[in-house]
């Protein structure tokens, strides 16, 4: 059975955004739009967005790390919104295990969103339905684009390619790999929903130099004739005694 | 969670219909069996009447909360697995039976109408009325498990959401059956008013019980957990928008804490002691506003209640929605 | 799902311009009408993936801020009232051909053209220059020329458009002082391939956003120190002898011999040989060296010869000489480490550390790649190597009156560690390196300037030395911003930030008439906010405006349209062509020279018109010999016929565009004009690449086949060695001047003493110069700004989507320091500098260092600008820093009216200011301070959506 989802590497992800605009992009003009934004131009705009770039601080200065952390539906395994929704509007496909809203068959009761942990469904004030990350499901089957792009916007947008998008089911796929090699994890844990999106840690980098290393036979500054040869005329040993 | 006034009045509305129809079903019981003397049919006709009016009134205040009422006919679809679509069916089956209920008294039907002869008084009221009373406290489990079976909204995920729904629907239809028969049948009045007395002292206790268990609740989300990051300090710099959600919208109560506060002792006074004390004055000397004012008093602070019951629920997603900048 | 109709799908290629990185984008149009718009994968720049930005351009092309039509400030009208009537663009040309023409045909100086974008400058130049007045820039002065003049007179090239870190190959990254978002896609594709590839990035700034957020380490440091760290560097890597000692022996003039007799009129220069000079801008190779085996002084480069680098030695003659790079170890001797911690606030240690990593990694990590080359001296090598540690930088150093020299020390920094134009290092891009410096001169006295004559020289040139000033005999600037003159010397971009206030003030003269391409010159991008604007508007007893005519050309509606006498409207980059030009800033890549195109793939809003057309309509009415033939006849139909057709001389093959050059395209940097040019460069992504041959494509200042190379296709005139200079004896010049040791130009005496401390031939940390002047314990603080990744270097943060992200700013300030001054997380606060100061909101942030306090740059906005509601949280909760700063310094001996300004370049100081935190009083109202007058739309503008809108291809829903 396969599970589509995104692995997102928090270890390159500089907060950029451009996965939450690419997003809406796509996605406003797709099957999933309209995608509204309330206010526009006035105080406090706020509008409908299936992703965003969330930024936390971890640590006290000057020993900080900033993480930037984006955040989707996650495509639960075991996802709690789906069976609690009246209707079947919110449902999982079975064939690739994306997690999807029926439009025309949700009555925006809200309940599925009450029953996701992570606050990645969005009521779009002005269709009155319940929306979320469909993993661009109108763009990954689409045969008219070139196999290479049929993936999710925000995967094609990712400057720091920090979105993975695969099958994790296939342990041989490319999410499952960096799942595996990189100690992703699942957000959440503690609530059994199995998420399919998986996140991938920082990892450092450190340079380990030993003292001796910096002490070198071929020292340039050995090529330099700093040591001054001293006068003949200086007093010397042969000036006091014939042995 | 951002306390839902629709769900509110819902909630509040079809638990004291519930609650009053269980009344006077009780009290039909009591009196075939003779322990109560026997009312006037028209106080059961018009009593389903009100509890049917106060159903109805919950389910078109919930309308207020779809953003399609038009397609709620499809939210009977999931049964299966939605507490909600539950509801949905229950609910409708509750009015018919408890019209059905009404239609039997106002029309006095009997089992022999229908070919089974009984020497029962109200025989097929009460066959009718035991269906409904199947399916009255089916909706409280329904109404209750809405809220109780989000494992993750830990104030919610108990048995005690279950049976405080339960109790404060038949708290609250018991008294307005006490202040109706003070009104139609003041011999009953005892009778309902010491039933009232009886779930109110219970639910007291329930409802006081879940509030020690939410105070005691150790959250089983972190900021550690939701972002997976092991670290003693972590803190949100940004939710990565200025202006407000959905999510910032509809899970954050958004009152002072103050108010806040103050939400729980107001409905710990409107729900308990103050319709008590209305409740034992009213009952003495059978005063209709008296044990009136006691229902639409305690029905307050049912509205209080039920509001605090939302605003105290700390959604985890709240955590990824702290901060913006 | 909603099933959305097919359509009519098309695919059109063409170049984003939401910020200046330059991406290849692919628009997608159903119907004609834009569906999406997403990376071009084909494109070397981008690779397929597109910014925040680039993913909002939509709502960029909508939005309702758009200026559709040509309007004039109504009559009697205050400036900055936003009181216009539209008119037609004849009666807009007919109007400008009779101001300009008069102005040309009398005192060309008195026009005064000076634009926001860079990317742009060989149109907007050419037309200046072709006007005759010597008062054109773009915003480099007051961006980053610290960065641009502080590389290129060391090594001929210089960050991010020029050159940049080799993060394919590089071990070791270093990042100092550069914006979260700075070269935006870009970088960001090579920083993160670089961390999968196992390389360590270190990251030195005040604080810790974006790309520094995934840093291996953060360095937090003070702003404006970054030079004492480099110093300290260098002294540890000197010490350690973890130099690329043959690298700086044969690619530097760190061997080369200085003249250290204290009363030579040569004092401080290279000792030249006595070989024939020969003309032309390049280093003559008439240095010496002290050979170690033979003992004695010896022509550069002599085959066999291994020169000391340390030493002092007396010429035959008894001239005291010793090698440059003896010179630098004096000058490092005292920048320790510890030296350093007190001023940078980075630990000893650290310092010692990082340095250990650099030089080791450097040393011991080599890259041998199997390519031959032969260097210019012709030499040949086998292999090209590389020491892989790169680094890049950008205004966190160069936006710092103490810029100039905090880059020069970075520069070399980087020569020491043998790093310039190799693996893992630092890569130019075409057409740099260019020589040292650049053979762009501006005239050099007033003379320059005649009536309805072109200017004899260029706008902006690259002085060698000081007669290369463009003052007259009295030193007296030529130009309104005093650039090139003895107060700027090296201004190699011009001082944009002084021009209104010069020209406010008549000083060095009064100009006419002042044109403003897409530069918001009334807030985000003026110092003094505040002050600026009411010079805007000033006038003289007469009741005449102290600036008469004010011209803008936008496609906003920014504040500095406000200010206006007449605005152009200007298009989009979705409706327009553009060419990023080797004339200009291309997007040359590391492997060889690339330029670029934007095609337009919708048609032009309402009456909207490219600047650059109006330029060549104007100039083709005001008959400026480039754009008229022999009989007065207009050359160029429009901007896509004239670059087609232009060329830099008549028959010299030589076009704004490289590429698809000679009639049928065949040809590529020279060739004859190709009519079907545009249609070639759509064709192929809209970019043409000329890939280098591999032994062409390093060591390029040294590279024999390179340089003859770049000389045959005209990239440059002289294919000469371009060394490093570690030693600039071109400042030692100017310094020679100021000291009367010269017979050439020299300072005003006021002066003299500036010249002489800040043109020193080596690196040296001063403190910025407006810290010298504030009481640092009233104002501890320093305030510095960046813009967010979302909106970094964009002209639109009224973007309906971007402005969800950031629709106002808070002030970052560490807990600790907040906390002393009794201020919460979300308190309002008051940000004081001795110019003035702003209020805004407190956001406590562990990624501030404690010193330092900043904010989001350019999100505060007036009320109505930009077509925002006057409640728009912009404008009641935005702020800008811009009001804390001051465009001048205090009066002084050394002038009274100086440039708050970096002293050698004209870079503007803008992190140089100090502050103070004043928590705000409980009744003050919670509202940004200062606030503005409420700006109304303009007529023309679209109608803005008020309650809610939605975009599905081409239709805005909503109301």
């Amino acid at each position: 059975m396969i599970q589509l989802a995104l692995v997102i590497d928090l270890n390159v992800c500089v907060g950029c955004h451009a996965c939450v605009t690419s997003c809406k992009e796509w996605n406003t003009s797709g099957e999933a739009g309209y995608m509204s934004d309330d206010r526009p131009y006035g105080e406090d705009p706020t509008g409908n967005f299936f992703n965003r770039v969330q930024t936390f601080e971890v640590g006290e200065f000057p020993n900080t790390e900033t993480v930037h952390f984006p955040k989707s539906c996650l495509h639960c395994e075991d996802p709690p919104c789906v069976p609690v929704c009246p209707t079947g509007a919110s449902y999982k496909r079975p064939e690739d295990g994306i997690v999807l809203v029926d439009y025309d068959k949700c009555i925006g009761c809200k309940y599925c969103a009450w029953a996701c942990p992570y606050g990645v469904r969005e009521i779009d004030e002005h269709q009155k339905v319940m929306k979320k990350c469909t993993l661009c499901v109108d763009r990954i089957y689409d045969k008219s684009l070139p196999q290479a792009e049929r993936k999710p916007a925000c995967v094609m947008a990712c400057p720091t390619n920090a979105r993975l998008f695969g099958d994790v089911h296939d342990p041989d796929s490319e999410v499952s790999v960096a799942i595996s090699e990189n100690g992703g994890y699942a957000l959440m844990p503690e609530w059994g929903t199995k998420p399919a999106n998986h996140y991938l840690p920082r990892r450092k980098t450190r340079i380990k130099i030993h003292d001796d290393e910096l002490m070198r036979a071929d020292n340039p500054l050995k090529k330099e004739g700093v040591r001054p040869k001293p006068d003949v005329h200086e007093p010397s040993l042969d000036d006091v005694t014939s042995w | 969670m951002h306390p839902a006034f629709s769900v509110i009045f819902l909630t509040t509305l079809i638990g004291a219909g519930q609650g009053l129809f269980l009344a006077l079903y009780t009290a039909q019981v009591y009196s075939t069996v003779e322990l109560l003397p026997v009312p006037p049919s028209h106080f059961y006709v018009q009593g389903s009447a009100i509890a049917l009016a106060l159903l109805i009134g919950g389910l078109v205040a919930s309308f207020f909360h779809l953003g399609h009422p038009e397609r709620a006919w499809r939210s009977a679809a999931r049964w299966r697995t939605s507490w909600l679509s539950r509801e949905v069916i229950v609910l409708p089956a509750l009015m018919g039976a408890v019209a059905v209920y009404g239609v039997v008294h106002h029309l006095n039907l009997r089992l022999k109408d229908l070919g089974f002869a009984t020497s029962v008084d109200g025989d097929l009221a009460l066959v009718v009325g035991a269906a409904a009373v199947a399916l009255a406290f089916l909706l409280f489990l329904c109404t209750g498990m809405i809220y109780a079976c989000i494992k993750f909204l830990q104030e919610w995920a108990s048995w005690l959401t279950v049976v405080n729904y339960t109790l404060f629907g038949l708290a609250s239809g018991f008294l307005l059956a006490t202040a109706y028969a003070a009104y139609q049948a003041p011999a009953l009045v005892y009778f309902f008013g010491a039933w009232t007395v009886i779930i109110t002292l219970a639910v007291w206790v329930t409802r006081a019980a879940s509030l020690i268990r939410n105070r005691r609740l150790k959250y089983k989300s972190t900021i550690q957990t939701a972002i997976g990051v092991r670290h003693a300090r972590i803190v949100q710099k940004s939710q990565g928008f200025m202006g407000g959600s959905f999510n910032t919208r509809d899970f954050f109560h958004g009152a002072a804490p103050w108010l806040f506060r103050s939400i729980k002792w107001v409905f710990l006074v409107l729900v308990f002691p103050v319709p008590l004390v209305l409740l034992f004055n009213g009952m003495v000397d059978r005063s209709v506003p008296m044990l009136s004012s006691a229902f639409v008093i305690q029905y307050l602070g049912l509205l209080a209640e039920r509001w605090y019951f939302f605003a105290q629920a700390n959604h985890p997603q709240n955590i990824y929605y702290q901060t913006i900048s | 799902m909603t099933q959305t109709s097919a359509g009519r799908r098309e695919t059109m290629n063409t170049t984003c311009y939401m910020c200046a990185c330059r991406c290849g984008i692919r628009v997608t149009l159903k119907d004609g009408e834009v569906r999406y718009l997403e990376g071009n994968p084909d494109h070397p720049i981008n690779k397929g993936v597109i910014c925040a930005k680039g993913a909002s351009g939509i709502m960029k092309q909508h939005s309702p801020a758009r200026l559709t039509r040509p309007l004039k400030r109504k009559a009697g009208a205050e400036r900055g009232a936003n009181a216009f009537e539209a008119i037609s663009w004849d009666e807009a040309f007919a109007l400008l051909e009779e101001r300009l023409g008069n102005i040309r045909a009398t005192d060309p100086k008195k026009f005064a053209l000076f634009t926001g974008r860079d990317q742009m400058q060989a149109l907007t130049g050419l037309f200046a220059r072709q006007f005759g007045t010597p008062n054109y820039a773009a915003h480099g002065g007051f961006c980053s020329v610290n960065m641009a003049a502080g590389m290129i007179y060391t090594i001929g090239g210089s960050f991010w458009e020029f050159g940049g870190p080799d993060l394919d190959r590089a071990k070791l990254f270093v990042m100092i002082g550069t914006a979260e978002d700075h070269h935006s896609n870009p970088l960001k594709i090579a920083i993160s391939k670089f961390k999968r590839n196992g390389g360590k990035f270190i990251s030195v700034n005040p604080v810790r956003t974006g790309y520094s957020a995934i840093a291996d380490e953060w360095v937090p440091i003070k702003p404006g120190t970054d030079g004492a760290l480099f110093l300290a560097f260098i002294h540890t890597l000197i010490k350690q002898g973890l130099y690329d000692r043959d690298f700086l022996v044969q690619y530097t003039n760190a061997a080369q011999l200085v003249n250290m007799s204290k009363d030579s009129s040569e004092h401080g220069m290279f000792v030249r040989a006595e070989v024939p000079e020969e003309e032309g801008c390049f280093d003559p190779q008439n240095k010496l060296w002290w050979d170690r085996l033979s003992n004695k002084a010896v022509i550069t480069h002599t085959p066999g010869v291994d020169p000391f680098l340390l030493g002092e030695f007396a010429l035959p003659d008894g001239t005291k000489v010793k090698p440059s790079f003896q010179l630098l170890v004096d000058r490092v001797k005292d920048y320790t480490p510890e030296w350093a911690s007190k001023i940078t606030g980075i630990p000893a240690e650290t310092i010692r550390r990082l340095a250990n990593e650099m030089g080791v990694t450097a040393r011991d990590q080599k890259i041998e790649l199997p390519i031959a080359w032969t260097d210019i001296w012709g030499k040949d090598h086998e292999t090209v190597t590389g020491n892989p540690v790169a680094f890049h930088a950008m205004r966190g150093l160069a936006a710092h009156s103490n810029g100039f020299h905090t880059i020069r020390a970075l520069s070399i920094l980087m020569s020491i560690l043998g790093t310039i134009d190799r693996p893992g290092g630092f890569r130019h891009k075409a057409p740099f390196p260019r020589p040292i410096p650049p053979c762009a001169k501006t005239p050099k006295g007033p003379e320059a300037v005649q009536p309805n004559k072109p200017l004899d020289g260029l706008a902006l040139g690259w002085p060698a030395d000081p007669d290369d000033l463009f003052v007259d005999k009295e030193g007296t600037p030529v130009r309104i911003d005093k650039a090139f003159s003895w107060e700027y010397p090296l201004s190699v971009h011009g001082l944009m930030h002084n021009v209104i206030t010069n020209a406010w003030r008549g000083d060095p003269y009064k100009i006419d008439t002042l044109m403003i391409f897409m530069a918001n010159m009334a807030w985000n991008s003026t110092m003094n906010t505040v002050e600026v604007r009411k010079m805007l508007n000033d006038k003289d007893g007469n009741g005449e405006f102290k600036i008469p005519f004010i011209v803008v050309c936008d496609a906003f509606q920014s504040e500095m349209v406000a200010y206006a006498d007449l605005v152009l409207p200007d298009t989009t980059y979705l409706e327009r062509h553009d060419v990023m030009s080797m004339l200009d800033r291309p997007v040359s890549e590391f492997d060889g020279p690339m330029d670029s195109v934007r095609i337009p793939v919708v048609p032009p809003k309402g009456e909207c018109k490219p600047f650059q057309d109006v330029l060549i309509e104007l100039g083709s009415r005001l008959k400026f010999p480039a754009f008229v033939d022999t009989r007065g006849q207009r050359k160029f139909k429009n901007y896509p016929d004239f670059i087609i057709n232009y060329e830099i001389e008549p028959g010299s093959g030589i076009g704004f565009l490289a590429g698809w050059r000679g009639k049928g395209g065949e040809k590529f940097m020279k060739g004859e004009p190709n009519p079907n040019q545009w249609e070639m460069y759509a064709k192929n992504n809209c970019l043409y690449h000329h890939v280098l041959p591999k032994s062409y494509q390093y060591m390029r200042n040294w590279n024999k086949g390179y340089l003859e190379w770049a000389q045959r296709h005209r990239l440059t005139r002289y294919a000469e060695p371009i060394l490093i200079h570690i030693y600039s004896d071109i400042l030692q010049q100017f310094r020679l001047a100021a000291q009367g040791k010269t017979q050439g130009k020299q300072p005003p005496a006021h002066l003299r003493r500036r010249i002489e401390t800040y043109f020193d031939p080596l690196p040296f940390y001063y403190e910025p110069l407006e810290s010298q002047l504030t009481d640092k314990r009233k104002y501890p603080l320093n305030a510095v700004t960046q813009r967010p990744m979302a909106m970094y270097h964009s002209w639109d943060s009224q973007n309906a989507w971007l402005r969800q992200i950031h629709t106002h700013n808070y002030l970052f300030v560490n807990p600790k320091t907040a906390a002393a001054e009794g201020i919460d997380d979300g308190n309002w606060v008051w940000v004081e500098s001795p110019w003035g100061k702003v209020r805004g909101m407190c956001r406590y942030s562990e990624a501030t260092e404690p010193g330092t306090v900043w904010t989001w740059n350019a999100i505060g906005k007036q009320p109505g600008a930009w077509n925002l509601e006057p409640r728009a949280n912009e404008a009641r909760k935005g702020f800008l820093l811009n009001h804390l700063i001051s465009e001048e310094l205090p009066p002084q001996p050394e002038g009274e009216y100086l440039s708050n300004s970096d002293p050698v370049t004209g870079q503007a100081g803008w992190y140089d200011v100090r502050v103070c935190l004043v928590k705000a009083g409980p009744d003050e109202e919670q509202v940004s301070s200062p606030q503005f007058d409420t700006l109304s739309p303009v007529p023309g503008e679209p109608t803005r959506h008020k309650n809610w809108l939605a975009y599905v291809t081409g239709k805005l829903m909503g109301t």
